[in-house]
């Protein structure tokens, strides 16, 4: 029941919001609505078993006579992503009050539209659900993000549009063949699905099908062409919810219905996808290094460290799965905390260029050190989340071939390179004109970053809990898919 | 019958009317009928009469597409009242001839025999050059009137000679009567049989306007009044479809192997080619039209993948697409009202002056582009399935690809309404259109959340 709450809950929220007239009020309701969803979850988490599998079961007929129903419940990786989706929207909800948005209501209306369209996704264990879930939360990111996004953004989002929606399509032709390939009487149930009978050449075809759409969402080399203009144009709250929650349906999307579905083809042509994903990391690596605008940079990192989550998923063992999940997690709190700091520093300065920029730790010192913190994280220093979710990762790959290992391992390299030196050359040195007269953060800025802190050394110093959650289901994935 | 007979009665009280110089009392008069005749339409549920000697055929399948019929142009009649207010001249011709075509479209949906399709094919059609012709002052809508007269009584010789010759080979204009002469026939069809056949695709396909047949539809659907373009677009594409769509499934479903071939190519490049051509338009009303025109090869998909589910595809399909057909020319009347034309650049800006009418034109847009939760998705979704299941993947890619290419124009008017900024006069609408639009988007949302109160009806 508690699932299905999870999910009509921010439904009304978000209709609900749209009746408000005051900002005031409205800020206090959307966020206030927010933390009551997060409570929600956490009272899931309580409910949870670990060790079990799918739990929290909702189920209810919809198409009987086309299999399809309402399947809605957790297994652990299910809870960790929708713990991290509650855990998020409630910040960047926070994080968008120092702006002013033209036509608020509708704003934090799509947002938490957009909050139900992500746990749907991440609870639904029906296939045609996870369809609907899975192109609804891309209406309100699109309108977000081009409603409110910066000059350049009626093209942008339009292009990001068109290439995740044509990804996904490929995913419904996949789902329907699925349908009419499992036992009789067809359903897209997902145990049904998993036992769909598939020749090796059918498994290619979907294993096509549902890596385009999953590989343009995350996005791997070369599906990524959409990302860094996107991610820069958007505002930050967009920014926010593509980095840190969409593109985790994507990598969640290949664990729990590609590798299982099409093991076979997994193991053919998964190699020609780690080669891929690890490509990417490298690619975006070294442009990474070049880039003067922060947002830029920060998506180019992204799809370096997402680019290695994929391969990790990739390998099939256990080290590297269960490396990819909490790294799922870890990057989701990583990246919304730099996109927040980009954000501030963009509203006292007015860029986010990082030559104009300098000094800023002169007058903002407490900005300073947050960053620094978030920076740690994402650059993976022992005792952050980082560390924990890229040591497994690499670990796993390792023991699947040590040359990607070592390849991949250019990531933890490179992103110390190029984050700290955009930190050195944003937040050290002399201040200039710009920089001379910022103000440092207030506590609203505060209470946003640090929750998100607390989790990065949460999961660093202690991972066990999280990886725990999500061991079984784990091992049940990767015996699906061996 | 009863539907049939009730909407002539109609159309002659709407003309008796005008003679006596009630104008005032037209709409609601038509309107009062249209929903006397969808009652007296659904009571012939599960009745399954057939009337003079099998010419028409009341089954379930025609019940339910009469009624969407029926209902289309109920719809559209409660456009008219905004769309005609201030015109001094009577109306009563006009309104009348749309009821008469819709006469000849519901004879479409429910004739048992060759004769009663052409019948009613000709009811619809030169009802329509009358229609099309009818802003008499305009030199647009005389082209479009003309365009359509000449080609289409050109393709009515194409079609009544397909029917002879069917006639000439099978004996017979009763459907039933050529199923058997087809079954009798045993693999080995005479020349003139199949000619005859193809004749008749050609004339149907035309009249849906399916690609190559299709040159005409946006000169005449930019030249006739909007309104009465709302009317061709979906009345008049869902008679021609189902009429198509029972021909070949329950009488010529024994031979499928003769015409699936050309049933599916010409689905594949309806589905292309008006995808392709309607990223290219510059207007509201052009790109709707070759969206119509892509939605015929769509509602192929039901013909070429015949099967159990098909004609509730079709159901849901026709219905999902005509209101959010209906639904979009609301918004472009008011447009082409405000500014004299309808490039995308006159709906800059609505999102702010107008939020209702923007989230309307938009839910309208999603639906026809098939984005779940809406109707025009599960419509979609039932099409692909029931073709999956004949095993047609590669039409179904095609017309996947399609729908990938028609969010480009179909988000064009999105974009303009939300993203461009324009210190314009709001649009002036009043309550009752407001409520009307409302109605529809409604629908399509609740059609897209439970499409099973259609589902399963047939």
């Amino acid at each position: 029941m508690l699932t299905i709450i999870l999910i009509l809950f921010p439904l009304a929220l978000s209709l609900a919001t749209l009746l408000l007239k005051k900002e005031q009020a409205l800020r206090f309701f959307v966020l206030g609505g927010a933390l009551i969803e997060f409570g929600i979850m956490v009272a899931a988490f309580v409910q949870y078993r670990t060790s079990c599998h799918c739990q929290l079961l909702f189920r209810a007929g919809w198409l009987t006579n086309m299999g399809i129903s309402l399947k809605f419940g957790m297994d652990g990786i299910s809870l960790l992503l929708v713990a991290l989706t509650t855990f998020l929207v409630p910040i960047i909800i926070l994080s968008s009050f120092s702006h002013t948005y033209r036509r608020p209501a509708t704003f934090y209306s799509l947002l938490l539209f957009m909050e139900m369209a992500l746990v749907g996704v991440f609870t639904a264990f029906d296939g045609m659900m996870f369809y609907i879930f899975w192109e609804m939360a891309l209406i309100p990111a699109y309108f977000i993000c081009a409603v409110w996004g910066g000059n350049d953004r009626i093209r942008i989002t339009f292009k990001f549009f068109i290439y995740t929606f044509a990804g996904s399509l490929l995913m419904l032709v996949a789902l329907i063949y699925l349908y009419f390939s499992t036992p009789f009487p067809h359903s897209y149930d997902i145990q049904d699905l998993y036992a769909a009978v598939l020749t090796p050449g059918e498994q290619t075809w979907i294993f096509l099908a549902f890596f385009v759409a999953f590989a343009v969402k995350i996005p791997v080399f070369p599906f990524h062409t959409w990302q860094p203009d996107t991610y820069t144009e958007s505002p930050a709250a967009g920014s926010m919810l593509l980095a840190g929650i969409m593109l985790k349906m994507g990598i969640y999307g290949m664990i729990r219905w590609m590798l299982p579905i099409c093991h076979v083809a997994v193991h053919r042509w998964g190699p020609a996808a780690l080669v891929l994903a690890v490509a990417g990391i490298v690619y975006a690596s070294v442009i990474a290094l070049r880039q003067k605008d922060m947002k830029r940079l920060v998506a180019y990192s992204s799809i370096a460290h997402v680019g290695l989550i994929a391969a990790g998923v990739l390998v099939l063992t256990i080290h590297a799965m269960q490396g990819a999940v909490i790294q799922m997690v870890s990057h989701g709190i990583n990246i919304v905390g730099l996109f927040l700091v980009i954000d501030l520093v963009e509203q006292r300065t007015k860029t986010r260029n990082i030559t104009d920029l300098g000094g800023l730790a002169l007058k903002a010192p407490r900005l300073a050190i947050f960053f620094m913190l978030i920076l740690l994280g994402s650059i993976a220093l022992p005792l952050t989340n980082g560390f924990v979710g890229e040591f497994l990762l690499l670990l796993g790959i390792f023991e699947y071939s040590a040359l990607f290992s070592a390849i991949a391992g250019v990531t933890v390299i490179f992103s110390a390179v190029y984050m700290l030196w955009m930190y050195q050359r944003t937040m050290l040195g002399p201040a200039n004109d710009i920089t001379a007269e910022v103000r440092d953060l207030s506590r609203v800025e505060m209470a946003a970053l640090i929750p998100l802190i607390i989790m990065i050394f949460w999961i660093g110093i202690a991972p066990g809990f999280f990886l725990d959650t999500a061991l079984p289901d784990v091992m049940t994935i990767l015996s699906y898919a061996r | 019958m009863s539907t049939i007979t009730s909407i002539t009665l109609l159309g002659i009280l709407v003309l008796f009317l005008g003679a006596m110089k009630k104008q005032t009392w037209l709409l609601p008069l038509i309107l009062a009928g249209l929903v006397i005749s969808m009652v007296l339409t659904v009571m012939d549920w599960n009745s399954f009469h057939s009337w003079y000697n099998g010419m028409l055929i009341v089954d379930n399948t025609a019940v339910a597409f009469s009624t969407v019929l029926i209902f289309s142009t109920f719809l559209i009649f409660s456009l008219a009242a905004h769309y005609y207010r201030g015109v001094q001249r009577p109306l009563e011709d006009i309104y009348g001839v749309m009821i008469f075509a819709l006469a000849g479209a519901v004879m479409m949906t429910s004739y048992g025999n060759l004769i009663m399709l052409f019948l009613g094919i000709e009811t619809l059609s030169i009802a329509l050059y009358v229609l099309a012709g009818s802003h008499k002052e305009a030199i647009v809508s005389n082209e479009a009137t003309l365009k359509y007269f000449l080609l289409g009584s050109f393709l009515s010789g194409f079609l009544l000679f397909g029917i002879a010759l069917i006639y000439g080979s099978s004996g017979s204009f009763d459907l039933h009567r050529i199923s058997l002469f087809v079954a009798s026939c045993a693999g080995t069809y005479p020349p003139m049989f199949l000619a005859g056949l193809f004749l008749l695709i050609i004339g149907l396909s035309f009249k849906i306007a399916i690609v190559p047949f299709h040159f005409w539809a946006p000169d005449v659907y930019e030249g006739t009044p909007t309104l009465l373009t709302a009317f061709m677009a979906t009345v008049v594409k869902t008679a021609s479809i189902v009429a198509m769509y029972r021909f070949f499934t329950h009488t010529f479903n024994g031979i499928h192997g003769v015409w699936e071939t050309t049933i599916w190519i010409l689905a594949a490049i309806t589905i292309l080619l008006g995808n392709f051509t309607g990223v290219y338009q510059p207007n509201l009303k052009r790109m709707l039209a070759y969206s119509s025109i892509s939605h015929s090869g769509y509602m192929l998909l039901a013909i070429v993948s015949f099967g159990a589910m098909s004609d509730n595809a079709l159901l849901l399909y026709s219905l999902s697409y005509s209101i959010a057909t209906i639904s979009a020319f609301g918004i472009l009347i008011l447009v082409r009202e405000a500014h004299g034309n309808d490039f995308f650049s006159s709906m800059n800006g609505i999102g702010r002056t107008n939020p209702l009418e923007a989230f309307c034109l938009t839910v309208s847009m999603l639906s026809l582009a098939g984005i779940p939760p809406l109707a025009g998705f599960m419509a979609k979704y039932y099409l692909f399935t029931t073709a999956i299941e004949k095993g047609m993947v590669w039409l179904v890619i095609i017309a996947i690809a399609g729908s990938a290419i028609s969010i480009t124009y179909y988000f064009k008017p999105i974009i303009a309404m939300y993203l461009r900024e324009n210190a314009g006069e709001p649009l002036k609408v009043e309550w009752a259109y407001k409520v009307h639009l409302a109605f529809m988007t409604l629908a399509l949302i609740i059609i897209g959340l439970a499409p099973f109160l259609l589902i399963g009806l047939l």
